[in-house]
């Protein structure tokens, strides 16, 4: 950990508070009377404030996560060097890649 | 008369707790049962202490899992079901049984840069320390600090990272940090920005919790972050 | 492979201070991003099924009404509400000249968060 990565982690988390707090809303009211695809796809289909919301929550959370697991390998298991740089980075990619296509599913299908 | 069963550690790292009966008494510290068990039950036992009044920090150890100055500790306060553990202080090397090797300890201090490095000279006139200013409060606050290890010994991130240079260190390094008469703010940011430094603190305020001078490491640490993520944002750091 | 915990590692015990109020919430704080970490490749590989079309993701909805399933959802809701809220006692320790009352913020955390979920639960039931 040092000045870097600690700045991606508190700015990234800084980003993520509004947008955790809203999804934390969007929750609650979405399964207010159980889920369907039809009721959260009619809200995110098109839509350019979802897509641009998720995906920014996409970036902002792979970012977090992947130091985030990081200081956790490293304190925890040992790990350390080119394995923990690989890890943290393949982490945080995976997950960029993995949320960006599901953001892509629900808004543009 | 009633008796302690104090468990004491004997060894190095791969030694074990020892049993020893010591009588109990009305007016009697942790320091000592350790001085009557080294006089009357076993002269082998090796540990440290100097001023045994609370002033210089030597006698650290840790009590019942938890790193003291047993000088100061009361064993009315500590003892549980007629029972007492003392081993030497975590995360340092030890040397034999209560006795722990203090050098990564003071290798960090040196390491986070938490030394003066003044602009003036014995000829020049003496710089007054306004001690009211924001920055000179914050400097007293943490400087009280006499390198006891004892917020190094309770701190888990020191123990699940080597290369961190602890709570102690830090604080000392927010201490020059906020005193305006020193030159050697540059290296100092850069010393505490660097793998090891400042960023790893979790705040878990383990070390504040157990200072007997009752300082806020954890504080201090949080203070050196918003300096060095201002000096980053301004480029001054590398 | 370091040891992680004193029960793995001969030598003088001295955990003491994990029962401390603040150490316990850094660990929850720690778990619940762990729990999260794990749970967010899952979350968008189901979010994904939307690709295949509307019937394969609301067959996938479908199987989450399974209470099991509720409750696990539950206990994400306290992860994400409980670390958010302890994040944010961090990000003001950090950035906030120091303050009194965190043991109170962090009780007041761990209450918010136990509610949320709760409410989640009852209002799946």
């Amino acid at each position: 950990m040092n000045v870097r990565l600690y700045l991606l982690q508190r700015g990234s988390a800084a980003v993520l508070l509004p947008l955790v707090l809203l999804h934390l809303g969007v929750i609650f009211y979405a399964s207010r009377r159980g889920l369907s695809a039809a009721d959260i796809l009619a809200r995110t289909r098109g839509s350019l404030f979802w897509g641009t919301f998720y995906a920014a929550f996409v970036i902002a959370a792979a970012t977090h996560a992947a130091i985030g697991v990081r200081v956790i390998a490293a304190e925890w298991t040992g790990l350390r060097g080119l394995a923990l740089e690989v890890g943290m980075w393949s982490f945080g990619l995976l997950l960029a890649a993995l949320g960006l296509i599901a953001v892509a599913a629900v808004v543009l299908a | 008369m009633a008796e302690i069963a104090v468990s004491l550690w004997r060894g190095k790292a791969d030694g074990s707790y020892q049993l020893y009966r010591v009588p109990q008494r009305d007016n009697q510290t942790v320091l000592d049962v350790v001085t009557w068990v080294q006089r009357n039950a076993d002269p082998t036992l090796a540990y440290r202490f100097a001023c045994r009044v609370g002033m210089c920090g030597s006698c650290a150890m840790t009590v019942n899992g938890r790193p003291r100055w047993t000088c100061r500790t009361h064993t009315s306060k500590v003892v549980r079901h007629g029972k007492l553990e003392i081993g030497p202080l975590a995360n340092l090397p030890i040397i034999k049984d209560l006795a722990c090797d203090l050098r990564p300890f003071f290798e960090k201090w040196q390491a986070a840069k938490g030394v003066f490095a003044p602009r003036l000279t014995r000829v020049d006139a003496i710089e007054e320390i306004v001690p009211t200013t924001a920055a000179r409060q914050a400097a007293d606050a943490a400087i009280e600090c006499i390198n006891c290890a004892v917020c190094y010994a309770a701190c888990d991130t020191v123990r699940w990272n080597p290369d961190y240079l602890g709570p102690a260190a830090l604080n000392r390094a927010w201490t020059l940090v906020n005193d305006e008469r020193d030159t050697g703010q540059q290296q100092r940011l850069q010393a505490v920005a660097a793998a090891g430094g400042c960023h790893i603190c979790h705040s878990h305020q383990s070390c504040q919790q157990h200072c007997p001078n009752a300082l806020n490491p954890t504080a201090s640490i949080a203070g050196l972050k918003r300096h060095t993520m201002a000096a980053y944002l301004k480029g001054e750091l590398e | 492979m370091r040891d992680l915990w004193e029960w793995q590692r001969r030598g003088p015990r001295a955990s003491g201070h994990r029962r401390d109020a603040l150490w316990l919430a850094a660990l929850v704080h720690r778990l619940s991003g762990l729990a999260l970490a794990a749970f967010l490749p899952l979350h968008f590989l189901a979010l994904a099924l939307a690709l295949k079309g509307e019937a394969a993701f609301d067959g996938f909805l479908r199987w989450t009404a399974n209470p099991l399933v509720k409750i696990a959802e539950m206990g994400l809701i306290f992860c994400l509400s409980v670390h958010v809220l302890g994040g944010i006692r961090i990000l003001l320790v950090e950035s906030l000249p120091w303050f009194q009352g965190q043991k109170q913020l962090m009780a007041g955390a761990l209450l918010t968060a136990s509610l949320l979920a709760l409410l989640f639960l009852v209002r799946a039931a």
